[in-house]
């Protein structure tokens, strides 16, 4: 079996002990959680940090609840709880279409939200959803707290504006009457990364689509989502007509690549079915 | 449990179970010895590179490296290079070149399992990268870089032209045909991946000399010939044990440099040595199977009477050729491909090529290229329905064997032993309910919305239980198999076999056999395999030949103690033991059954102080070896129902239909299990599983994250069946099921995808039927499945 | 570094690399071999085992993250000699052959029944859904844990009186 190769080990207990940890480890050092995209890395010797601070038992970051108006989620919420939690599925149903396609029910018993957000992996679903959300992220630092901007957290692949001495503690979703939410993958196999993925969260108001946002994933999106095709949406009566056309522009500024999941224009045409279909789900969930 | 009294063939519940569902199964890897070493290998990065040099030195220098070994060093030893089962060499470690990636480079045997990984960090290697062959198509090439340098006089990369069948009368037969079609299709590589790695725990004993391995193998006395051949020990000071083995599906068949290098790694440090590899080592390094480039050619009448068939193959070996094929049949039983219908003349012709990727090419399941064969007639088939215009079943029952026609000589020279086909296709047609379902495909096609539905067909036959020894040897060993059964004084039996379970469930099977036999309860039979020092020589567990062969074995050397305990009881019952009668666990004088006496009665007599006829030696044991007469001939037919999503070209196979007849079911629950697993192997390679390569020769499946395999949600809840059509010349009838699933199940679901596709006119597909390809083929361009997606 | 796990109800201590994946720990360092390994990358799910009471992938949790903790294995299954209805259904329903993947979808399967005592057919498969079987083709092990869903523990220990 591959094995990593030797790192220094700290636990935390408290996201002021983590950031202590994290200063003093410098920037040679890897916040670990689930450990489901990190191990592996490490077990192939991709990554070799020198030291790893353990954040599981930082339990403040655990928590679900509603607060001003958003759904708070802590960055240590494993994929299983928010599957799990009723609050969620009532306000953002997409996030439990999502995590039903994540990877698998044991990894999800383990693998953190915060973490799949921080590993910023291209085809991560998490990213597109939350992004199609317009949440926030929270992040706390040696000089205190700042939020950023979902739609500004990600800096390239693999990269976010999460700084080494960091941590992300935190998602917010603000809770708006009139809409509903959905997402929709498409896998080689259950469990298997998205060859691409689409979120929709969709605010109807006088009959019309009064705030629209589109998740997009494994495709190259610019910051996971589909910002023309939202403007398509906006203050549009919702019809099959307008959620297609939607996706074409969706499809049409994306920038998916080949690999062996499938080639470029494949995934291009799925960018555009799926932002279609994921419309049409969220539609069909808004409350009449 | 109630199962206690069973005292033959049935639904028996397995004897194995009790420890594995405690966890207490014993594993290669769950091995541990004292003072125990071990090993990692260190693997090539380039598919196809001069090495340079290969420097040790800082690993050599961590505080818990043990040795390093490099080619150098078993070049000293004449180990660098060992025999392949196909009369080729292969390197254990290079030398000159490496040749496909992940190829052995170098070996590190230290104190710890992580140590030995460190250490591999710390060999600096020197590749000159050189152009790789990784399209088969391209090896022959003229400008092709030639792959096997190392073999003198050689200047391309082609390794056999082979034929069968008669050439001048299958092409007449085309010429004069009504309809004639071809079509290219490829069976792309893929690889058996059992869940548990291949490993060993090599321990030489340098004060006995005596070598004991601990391995993953489904062949233990093969392998011992083989070590016995490759590092000159003396046989009888080889043991070879093989625990409990976690799947083998034909990956542990052959022997790896690992193994090798373990073995020279406890010679070296007088210590017992440890070697497992990793999932990466083994879908990338060890037996892969298919990777056949095939085109077929089919002609017929236009009433749909098939009458011949025309195959060319182009046959990616990798970089050495290390099948397992018996040595007359470099392409294994590929000539079986007329598959299960009465065709006129056959020809075939196979050209197998060195390609910069790994060797093997028999495992998983394959019969020995059948499931080749197979796919590529009942592709054929479908192609030719579609073509005339027939319902692809009804085209079969057109041309299908019929009962009367057995034993049916194929144009190619297999004598199939026994079989009704259309009675089986029908049974599996009426399990589906197969005009509802072509019902439902039309309605469903009329009203135009949802996804599109797709009903396949394949029907197989399947050539197993090699084999009579003139005809079939692996590395020049016969393929019979010993049995060995010895009968205690209280009459409990232990029966020693040379075939090795990998989870068919052999300590159960075979018990029932015996138990069926001598009319004992099934829990008096231990079975006991997997060990050279315990067990007679024997080919081992593969190309589902344990019952045939072996099986057949038992029932022989089971029915020998019977006839020896009919003349002891004779002697117990002062009568002549032909006036003796048997019912089951029993001899009694004919005509007076009160009179008799049990095996265990007869078993304590014979070891006791009875006064037993001349020339009778006393006890029981018994000891055969078999050499089958014939090949037996499983079949079945398969019904797979799909639905395609059109828009993101995703299939989802709704329902799977399973007939098979794989003549009399010892274990009809094990049997059924082994279809089970076949089934999902077929889903997996239709619609998932492949190896490709980028032009680079980097392996494009080298881990579970990108060889994919099925999971319970991708199988649907199979549907079964069964006729019973006995084998005539195997002792108790049966024919052996292990690979009839793998073999027949891919043709069912691709002819599904196919049949869903057609109003596209989509005639084929290639393997994996993945989302993008199946996207791409609606599109009219698919792409090569077996090279990077471009 | 030293930590102190326990395991199937025993408390043990040992000093330890913190690289050390849990799975070889319970294997190597406490020869609980019956939690095996098949994959680098956390995919086939024959490392699966309880970590305070949730089924995790024990080839990809580090030791020392069980520090202090509860961990169960399939060894910890059987309760005073009583099987599991769950090893009892594997076998009632050949649920396994090879055996590899067994300890995994046994803990698997105990866990779900633990928090849906009657779960549907498709409910068994997703539960299963991380963890490969390369033999049964998934349809006895649905079968097994439906038979162990239908045999409570209760039943159990009636039967066996």
């Amino acid at each position: 079996m591959q094995v990593p190769a030797n790192f220094e080990y700290a636990k935390a207990t408290t996201v002021e002990e983590a950031l202590a940890l994290l200063a003093r480890h410098g920037d040679e050092a890897r916040v670990v959680a689930g450990g489901h995209s990190l191990i592996p890395m490490m077990k192939l010797r991709l990554a070799q940090p020198e030291a790893l601070i353990d954040i599981n038992d930082v339990t403040e970051l655990s928590h679900i609840r509603i607060d001003g108006g958003e759904l708070c989620v802590g960055a240590l919420v494993r994929h299983a709880e928010l599957l799990d939690s009723a609050v969620v599925g009532e306000h953002f149903p997409i996030l439990h279409d999502a995590e039903r396609v994540i990877a698998d029910p044991v990894v999800r018993n383990r693998g953190t939200v915060g973490g799949s957000l921080c590993q910023a992996d291209p085809s991560e679903d998490l990213s597109a959803a939350f992004g199609a959300l317009r949440a926030s992220a929270v992040i706390r630092g040696p000089y205190g707290e700042r939020t950023v901007p979902l739609r500004e957290f990600h800096t390239g692949p693999y990269e976010t504006v999460v700084e080494p001495g960091e941590l992300l503690t935190e998602l917010r979703i603000p809770i708006r009457p009139g809409g509903s939410s959905a997402y929709v993958k498409v896998e080689r196999r259950v469990g298997d990364w998205p060859l691409a993925a689409a979120g929709a969260a969709l605010r109807l108001a006088g009959g019309r689509i009064a705030e629209a946002g589109i998740g997009l994933t494994a495709v190259r999106a610019e910051h996971f989502v589909a910002a023309e095709a939202e403007e398509v949406l906006r203050g549009a009566v919702p019809s099959e007509e307008v959620f297609a056309e939607a996706g074409r522009v969706a499809a049409r500024h994306c920038d998916p690549g080949s690999d062996q999941r499938g080639p470029a224009d494949y995934k291009r045409h799925l960018a555009g079915e799926l932002t279609t279909r994921a419309l049409r789900r969220a539609y069909e969930r808004c409350p009449t | 449990m109630s199962e206690n009294g069973h005292r033959g063939f049935g639904r028996v519940q397995r004897k194995e179970d009790a420890r594995f569902i405690r966890g207490k199964g014993n594993y290669v890897d769950d091995i541990k010895l004292p003072g125990m070493l071990y090993g990692a290998v260190l693997r090539s990065p380039h598919a196809h590179a001069r090495l340079v040099s290969v420097d040790t030195t800082a690993a050599e220098a961590h505080p818990q490296v043990r040795a390093v070994i490099t080619g150098e060093t078993l070049a000293g030893l004449n180990l660098a290079w060992m025999p392949t089962l196909s009369g080729d060499v292969q390197a254990v470690l290079a030398t000159d070149k490496v040749r496909f990636q992940g190829q052995e480079v170098a070996f590190v045997v230290a104190e710890s399992h992580y140590a030995a990984r460190d250490a591999l960090e710390l060999i600096d290697v020197d590749y000159e990268a050189l152009p790789p062959v990784i399209d088969a198509r391209r090896a022959l090439d003229d400008d092709a870089p030639v792959i096997r340098d190392d073999l003198e006089g050689r200047t391309d990369n082609h390794i056999f032209d082979w034929e069968a069948g008669d050439a001048s009368a299958t092409d007449r037969l085309f010429d004069d045909a009504e309809v004639v079609l071809a079509q290219d299709m490829l069976y792309p590589r893929v690889h058996p991946a059992p869940l548990e790695t291949c490993g060993m725990v090599a321990d030489m004993d340098k004060v006995t000399g005596k070598l004991t391995v601990y391995t993953t193998t489904q062949a233990p006395h093969a392998h011992r010939t083989v070590y016995a051949l490759v590092a000159g020990l003396p046989e009888h000071k080889i043991r070879v044990v093989s625990p409990d083995i976690g799947g083998g599906f034909g990956n542990k068949v052959g022997i790896y440099p690992g193994y090798v290098c373990a073995i020279v790694g406890s010679i070296v440090t007088g210590r017992p040595v440890k070697w497992v590899e990793d999932r990466s080592e083994n879908l990338m390094t060890t037996s892969f199977a298919r990777d056949y480039h095939m085109r077929g050619e089919i002609a017929a009448t236009r009433d749909g009477r098939v009458r011949g068939l025309r195959v060319k193959v182009l046959a990616d070996h990798g970089a050495f050729n290390g099948t397992a094929q018996p040595t007359k049949f470099p392409a294994g039983f590929f000539h079986v491909f007329t598959g299960s219908y009465d065709i006129e003349a056959a020809h075939c012709e196979v050209t197998g090529v060195y390609t910069n990727k790994a060797p093997g090419g028999v495992a998983y399941a394959c019969s020995f290229r059948i499931t080749e064969a197979v796919y590529l007639v009942e592709r054929m088939m479908d192609i030719l329905a579609d073509e005339l215009g027939i319902d692809p079943a009804e085209l079969r029952l057109r041309n299908l064997l019929r009962a009367e026609q057995f034993p049916y000589s194929t144009a190619t020279g297999w004598e199939y032993d026994s079989g009704d086909y259309p009675r089986t296709l029908r049974k599996a047609m009426e399990i589906a309910g197969y005009d509802e379902l072509r019902a439902e495909q039309a309605e469903r096609r009329a009203r135009g919305d949802g996804p599109l539905m797709g009903i396949g067909v394949s029907f197989f036959t399947e050539a197993v239980g090699a084999g009579p020894r003139k005809h079939m040897d692996i590395l020049g060993l016969g393929m019979a198999d010993g049995a060995e059964l010895r009968v205690h004084p209280t009459g409990k039996a232990v029966l020693r076999i040379s075939v090795q379970t990998q989870g068919q469930g052999h300590e159960t099977t075979f018990a029932q056999i015996v138990a069926h036999e001598l009319g004992i309860p099934v829990d008096d039979v231990e079975v006991v395999h997997g060990d050279t020092d315990q067990t007679p020589f024997g080919l081992g567990t593969y190309g589902s030949r344990s019952t045939p062969v072996s099986g057949a074995a038992t029932a022989v050397v089971a029915r020998k103690v019977r006839e020896r305990a009919r003349i002891v009881a004779g002697a117990m019952l002062e009568a002549a033991p032909e006036d003796l009668e048997w019912t089951p666990g029993r001899w009694a004088v004919r005509g007076d059954p009160s009179s008799g006496a049990t095996m265990q009665e007869i078993a304590m007599a014979a070891h006791g102080t009875l006064e037993l006829p001349a020339g009778v030696e006393g006890q029981l044991d018994a000891t055969t070896v078999y050499n089958p007469p014939n090949l037996t001939y499983p079949f079945g037919a398969y019904i797979a129902v799909v639905d395609v999503d059109p828009g993101t070209g995703k299939v989802a196979v709704r329902r799977f239909v399973a007939v098979d007849d794989c003549g009399v079911r010892i274990n009809p629950m094990i049997v059924e299990g082994q279809v089970h697993g076949g089934l999902a192997d077929g889903v997996g390679m239709a619609l998932m599983q492949v190896m490709a390569f980028d032009e680079d020769g980097n392996h494009l499946g080298a881990s579970f994250m990108d060889y994919l395999l099925p999971t319970a949600m991708e199988c649907p809840s199979w549907e079964l069946g069964e006729t019973v059509t006995p084998s005539p010349h195997h002792p108790l009838g049966a024919k052996g099921v292990g690979e009839s699933a793998t073999v027949g199940s891919p043709a069912a679901i691709v002819n599904a995808v196919v049949d869903a596709l057609s109003p596209y006119g989509v005639r084929h597909a290639d393997m994996p039927l993945t989302p993008a390809n199946v996207w791409r083929v609606i599109q009219g361009r698919p792409f090569r499945t077996d090279l990077a997606i471009p | 570094m030293n930590i102190t796990v326990t395991v199937n109800g025993q408390t043990y201590t040992r000093d330890i690399e913190p690289r050390l994946l849990l799975v070889h720990f319970l294997r190597d360092e406490l020869d609980l071999t019956g939690t095996h390994w098949g994959c680098d990358t956390s995919n086939c799910g024959a490392c699966v085992v309880w970590l305070d009471g949730v089924p995790v992938k024990s080839c990809t949790v580090l030791a020392v993250m069980a520090a202090g903790k509860e961990v169960r294995t399939v060894e910890g299954l059987e309760r005073d000699g009583e099987l599991d209805p769950v090893q009892r259904g594997f076998t009632e329903c050949h649920g396994l052959q090879c055996g590899f993947c067994t300890p995994g979808m046994l803990m698997t399967s105990r866990w779900l029944l633990d928090h849906n005592p009657d779960p549907s057919e498709a409910e068994i498969r997703e539960a299963v859904s991380g963890q490969i079987c390369r033999c049964t083709g998934y349809e006895n092990i649905v079968r097994s844990v439906r038979w162990a869903a239908e045999h409570s523990a209760r039943d159990t220990e009636e039967v066996a009186r």
